[in-house]
């Protein structure tokens, strides 16, 4: 008997990739996964660091995926060849600063170059025709298989039936009467199918899976580039969108404050990159400046802000103290800002 | 045989995950690997990894948001 054929399955952690794969592998396919982390994936950061949520149980979910279909898991880490992407996406973006067309080339991409390199014979992705607005339609499908360099080796198990015969349906890898049609947003067929398999707890089917589709994460990452004049990140930067108040008082910097425990302790571990703030006589936040500039009126201006978010609001004065950027602490009263003082906009 | 440790402390998840995997990729079947994290994620996250990869989780502790895992190399 031949040795069976190979696929790699781009396991995202949705029900779609979940599902996707254990179709092929039905079919007597070696199927392995691959998962990209582009470092603006929402699983996990968010969870692990606010306290409320670090007593429910956190999983992984592409890890979750694998385990349910039994097959061996890749996590590739591709933050930094991620930036071009999210920088010039030669294909716009979506909605918010989501480049999902120009992403989705890019990890079919990425998957072609590993099945080169591991002899593998083909990819899957569980993509549906109309599921999304921007990666998922009927024209930008081809545009997906041509221009990452998969070509007719990309099958979308899930409606592939919708789609010209690719090469493992041609080869008779696999048996295209036991691939799929499915279109359009609904959810139905997918759940349909996932009862089928005996699949439960999957994660929430379809919306965004990476912060750059969020409207509020979008914004606050526009604003970084605003500020800093330039359009670049470090994953130091992205991770820090996901923590805390952002406020922008000046043009020139903004603070970051943690909202509970969980954040402050997160914020913690940045203290020696970051100008900081926090309360001393009363109970309340730690405050990260972010900015080319930080004078005395502006020291003075955050602590009051600062304190505003402390258990000393209503105080008369609250205790702050101040590092700088050399690492000099120094303490100071401040009388807490009332709401009315804080401008709307100033919230990121 | 041999013995080795990975620091994968501050690092969120996956990326203690990632850094496991990639260094497991060096080392050879019997090998141990110490991974130390504090993400709470890595416990779940990295036992998962190891059970779907064919590695041994020997020991998992958690104290007080130090995270130790000890590993066995399998697989093949
Ligand atoms: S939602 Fe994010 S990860 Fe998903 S395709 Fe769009 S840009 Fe890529």
């Amino acid at each position: 008997m031949s040795a069976p054929r190979k696929a790699l399955a781009l396991i995202s952690g949705g029900l779609d990739s979940l599902l996707a794969a254990r179709v092929v592998q039905e079919q007597g396919i070696h199927v392995e996964g691959v998962n990209f982390y582009t470092g603006f994936c929402v699983e996990g950061h968010t969870h692990a660091i606010r306290k409320q949520d670090r007593a429910k149980p956190k999983r992984n979910n592409a890890l979750w995926v694998a385990e349910q279909l039994g097959i061996k898991l890749h996590i590739v880490d591709i933050v930094d060849e991620y930036k071009d992407i999210v920088l010039n996406p030669k294909h716009g973006y979506g909605a918010n600063m989501n480049p999902c067309l120009d992403c989705k080339i890019f990890m079919v991409h990425k998957a072609q170059e590993w099945i080169d390199k591991h002899g593998f014979d083909f990819i899957i992705t569980g993509e549906v025709i109309g599921q999304r607005p921007m990666s998922q339609r009927k024209d930008t499908m081809p545009v997906v298989a041509d221009e990452s360099g998969a070509g007719d080796r990309l099958l979308r198990p899930l409606c592939a039936r919708n789609l010209p015969e690719t090469l493992p349906e041609r080869e008779g890898w696999v048996d295209r009467d036991r691939l799929y049609d499915f279109s359009g947003r609904g959810r139905k067929p997918q759940m349909a199918l996932a009862a089928q398999f005996g699949f439960e707890d999957y994660a929430a089917p379809a919306g965004g899976c990476c912060f750059l589709t969020d409207e509020n994460y979008s914004h606050k990452l526009a604003d970084l580039w605003q500020a800093r004049g330039e359009r670049r990140y470090e994953l130091d930067d992205i991770m820090l969108l996901k923590v805390g108040r952002h406020l922008r008082p000046r043009p020139y910097f903004k603070m970051i404050i943690s909202r509970e425990e969980g954040e402050s302790r997160f914020l913690e571990g940045y203290r020696r990159q970051f100008r900081h703030l926090r309360t001393i006589s009363h109970m309340g936040p730690l405050a990260l400046i972010d900015g080319s500039r930080f004078d005395e009126a502006d020291v003075a201006l955050a602590a009051r802000l600062l304190a505003r978010f402390s258990q000393g609001r209503t105080a008369p004065e609250v205790e702050v103290e101040y590092v700088d950027e050399t690492g000099m602490a120094r303490t100071f009263n401040v009388a807490p800002m009332s709401p009315a003082e804080i401008p709307k906009d100033w919230y990121l | 045989m041999s013995r080795h440790q990975l620091d994968a402390r501050r690092l969120l998840c996956p990326m203690p995950v990632i850094r496991t995997q990639d260094r497991i990729a060096e080392l050879v079947r019997g090998d141990i690997l110490e991974v130390h994290a504090t993400d709470p994620g890595a416990l779940n996250d990295i036992g998962a990894w190891c059970r779907i990869n064919g590695h041994r989780v020997l020991e998992a502790r958690d104290d007080a948001g130090e995270i130790l895992m000890v590993l066995e190399v399998g697989g093949d």
